[in-house]
């Protein structure tokens, strides 16, 4: 999803006019007015429609079909279904769309407060190391570390750690801090959400970090000089200079990390398997359970609808207001 | 320079024509000979690293090679990924020739309608079908239709106690009863010590110890006509048993619930639990350090005097080979198989891997006459019962196993696991089952 919406800005802006300049009068002759930069466009059109388009539209047609293990060899065969598979997942008084809500509700609040954690964690260490002091390079390397590492790699690590019996986490928590009275589960049970939750921003707020501290070279440091001069201390200099500048850069930062952490399949798969515990149990790995695991593809394929038309939704909702806001600022 | 571009014109049209029919060619995959020189094979993980396996393998690969001029291409594949990879090959048409299935998912995979069906022809082809265990055929697909697979390699679950605790606790005999498990499991729970490991994360070990005892409940987990009958109150009692050993008994260490990497094998080995339900741990216990004179193995209980399907101990566990339908060397993946199940490779990989040959004429060999794997060719051939050979049994593993899952969560966090809290997750796993 997300790279589609930068693919298609910088298929837009680059691609037609660089190409159109040079050879635009002889080519005019021969195609008509028009006809070049559609040309220029089809191997990227060619490109989106093999690579995104296909395997979607074959997704919505699997959605309308009842396929099971039967029709897998042949699934052009699977019976139609019409909309059963909606229904059934948006039936939310019976099991299975219950399960569904419940892990859409999950997956809600674990996005909010991902995002919110990993933006507020990375607008932070943006703005303390934008000033340069001694081994400033060494701990913005640091910082990147967890975007730099696989993320399997790292999210098995991370599992270890969390082990009731013999990781880390409650070694620290419960044996040297003495902060709980008995060892808690982190990988079963209620609190593997906050397992879940902690990896994910250590693992998405160094994005923040990077996109931000880019995002605040581009502040003219003039800025902050008047500001200083007219006596403005740090907090409103955050406040009136810092965060207003770095609109447009948070308008896709937020975006992004929302599309990615809504649809992570990666962290939840690794930290808890193929059956994640309720309170975790987030849309992405639902859909691949229901899917891949209880073998019926139909179903699944209804609930990726489903969850595609939600994001499209949020994402149109989020670009409207915000760039209705823009255009009133200006 | 042009023809060049023609070529791979045409190739990419060939290439696109051919996913087309791929995709909906129906039954146009049927088998042929138009590649007689070599083979594809998909192995299974049954050794200590898929490296491990390579090593077992290769030499044995060769041979079959010296012999018949076929070079067989070797893939291992882990366990988590060899479903979903064989659910893809299914779905493209493009699989290897022949496979290894874990054999619970054999009538799953044989209503896709993709592995070749051994009728009377076939098996005559690899010697016959009477060369094999009647319970290892009888888990290679449904009912009343030709097995989808042969049994490679067979395995049944015992109980393995740590002779030492049992003395210590002075405990004479190991348990031959539900009730007497429980006692002696108490007895010897104290401290950080318990009386069973289970392997409480992973959903398959949750579905095979719960089958068995649902089996002495008197439920398969699915009625005569192959309809779900998950929440049944023998089912019920069945998941309430298991769950008791950590909810109520207390006799298994609340973190068991969280165990998915055979760490269950870890604390049997190391003494931290004194009981341990497996199927052919002795090569795994070995390599932590467990000597075989220190534990013994027995059939896991049967409540007293059960006969039937109620004594049943284990589930016919063992990995089965398949062929791919549509393989271009169906003659050479039948010669391949025949090889793969002869008395002398049986007794060479089994011997290798711990387990048990699938073939009777090999299970004489002196290999196989450890006390271990005598208690578990006796529990094979006296008290298994094979998974649900019906379609969605791929579902009900992954369903009821995750039910035990939470509910064993449940208890290792404290909270009341009573009958209704049981049906109730039942109940969910089996309004999740998708019609059929």
């Amino acid at each position: 999803m997300s790279e589609k919406v930068i693919d298609r800005q910088t298929v837009g802006k680059e691609a037609a006019p660089k190409g159109a300049a040079p050879a635009r009068r002889r080519l005019r002759d021969k195609f008509g007015r028009s006809a070049l930069p559609y040309l220029l466009l089809l191997p990227a059109l060619l490109a989106e429609l093999l690579i995104h388009l296909v395997p979607m539209v074959t997704g919505i047609v699997m959605a309308f079909k009842q396929l099971t293990q039967f029709f897998i060899r042949d699934w052009g065969s699977a019976p139609w279904s019409g909309f059963d598979n909606f229904k059934v997942a948006l039936e939310f008084d019976a099991p299975v769309g219950k399960a569904l809500l419940h892990s859409f509700w999950v997956t809600c609040g674990f996005t909010v407060l991902s995002v919110g954690l990993s933006w507020l964690i990375g607008v932070t260490a943006s703005i303390f190391t934008q000033d340069a002091f001694r081994g400033r390079g060494l701990l913005r390397a640091a910082f990147m570390l967890p975007y730099a590492l696989p993320v399997f790699a790292a999210v098995i690590t991370w599992s270890f750690m969390f082990q009731r019996d013999t990781g880390l986490i409650n070694h620290v928590l419960h044996d040297q801090l003495h902060l709980t009275s008995d060892k808690p589960f982190w990988l079963i049970g209620d609190n593997s959400f906050w397992a879940l939750l902690t990896v994910s921003v250590w693992k998405s707020w160094p994005f923040a970090f990077l996109t931000l501290t880019a995002g605040l070279q581009n502040i003219p440091r003039e800025l902050y000089e008047a500001a200083a001069l007219d006596g403005a201390g740090v907090w409103q200099q955050i406040r009136r200079i810092t965060l207003p500048s770095l609109r447009p850069v948070n308008l896709v930062l937020v975006l992004v990390l929302f599309l990615w952490t809504f649809n992570d399949f990666n962290t939840p798969f690794v930290l808890f398997g193929k059956s994640a515990p309720q309170a975790a149990d987030l849309i992405s790995i639902h859909i691949y359970q229901s899917s891949f695991i209880t073998w019926n593809f139909g179903q699944g394929s209804a609930m990726s609808v489903l969850l595609l038309l939600f994001l499209l939704l949020v994402t149109a909702v989020y670009l409207f207001a915000t760039n209705r806001r823009r255009g009133e600022a200006e | 320079m042009r023809t060049h571009r023609i070529s791979a014109a045409l190739a990419l049209t060939a290439a696109i024509v051919l996913t087309a029919s791929a995709c909906g060619g129906g039954d146009s995959g049927g088998g042929s000979n138009s590649s007689p020189k070599t083979l594809t094979y998909w192995a299974s993980n049954q050794g200590s690293s898929l490296e491990n396996d390579k090593q077992v393998l290769e030499p044995e690969l060769k041979k079959f090679e010296q012999q018949t001029g076929i070079k067989v291409n070797l893939e291992v594949i882990p366990w988590s990924d060899l479903l979903n990879r064989i659910l893809a090959a299914t779905a493209s048409g493009q699989g290897p020739d022949v496979l290894n299935i874990g054999n619970t998912w054999s009538a799953s995979l044989q209503a896709t309608g993709a592995l070749l069906p051994f009728d009377q022809a076939t098996f005559d082809k690899i010697g016959g079908k009477d060369r094999f265990l009647e319970s290892a055929i009888a888990s290679a697909g449904a009912k009343g239709k030709d097995p989808a697979a042969v049994p490679l390699y067979s395995m049944a679950y015992g109980l393995y106690y740590n002779k030492k605790l049992f003395q210590a606790a002075g405990i004479a005999n190991p348990p031959a009863t539900w009730e007497e498990l429980v006692q002696d499991g108490k007895k010897l729970t104290s401290g950080d010590k318990y009386g069973i490991a289970i392997e409480g994360g992973n959903v398959s070990e949750n579905v095979h110890n719960v089958f068995t005892l649902g089996m002495q409940h008197g439920t398969g987990f699915f009625d005569a006509s192959g309809k779900p009958t998950f929440d049944s109150p023998e089912a019920v009692a069945a998941v309430k048993q298991y769950v008791d050993f950590i909810a109520n008994d207390k006799i298994a260490a609340p973190g068991n619930a969280e165990y998915a990497a055979n760490q269950s094998v870890t604390d049997f080995a190391t003494g931290k639990a004194a009981m341990l339900m497996w199927q052919s741990a002795g090569a795994n216990l070995k390599s932590h350090g467990m000597n075989p004179d220190d534990y013994g193995v027995v059939p896991v209980p049967a409540p007293a005097g059960a006969t039937g399907d109620k004594a049943t101990t284990s589930m016919v566990a063992g990995i089965n080979m398949a062929v791919f339908k549509n393989t271009k060397n169906l003659d050479g993946a039948l010669n391949f198989v025949k090889f793969m199940t002869s008395d002398e490779e049986q007794k060479t990989l089994n011997g290798t891997y711990g387990s048990l040959p699938s073939v009777k004429a090999a299970q004489s060999d002196a290999a196989f006459s450890t006390p271990e794997l005598q208690t578990l060719a006796g529990v094979l051939q006296k008290s298994a019962a094979p998974l649900p050979q019906v379609p969605t049994e791929s579902q009900f593993e992954t369903l009821i196993g995750t039910a035990v899952k939470n509910l064993l969560a449940s208890a290792a966090a404290g909270k009341p696991v009573t009958e209704a809290t049981v049906k109730d997750e039942l109940s969910k796993a089996q309004q999740q089952m998708p019609a059929s």
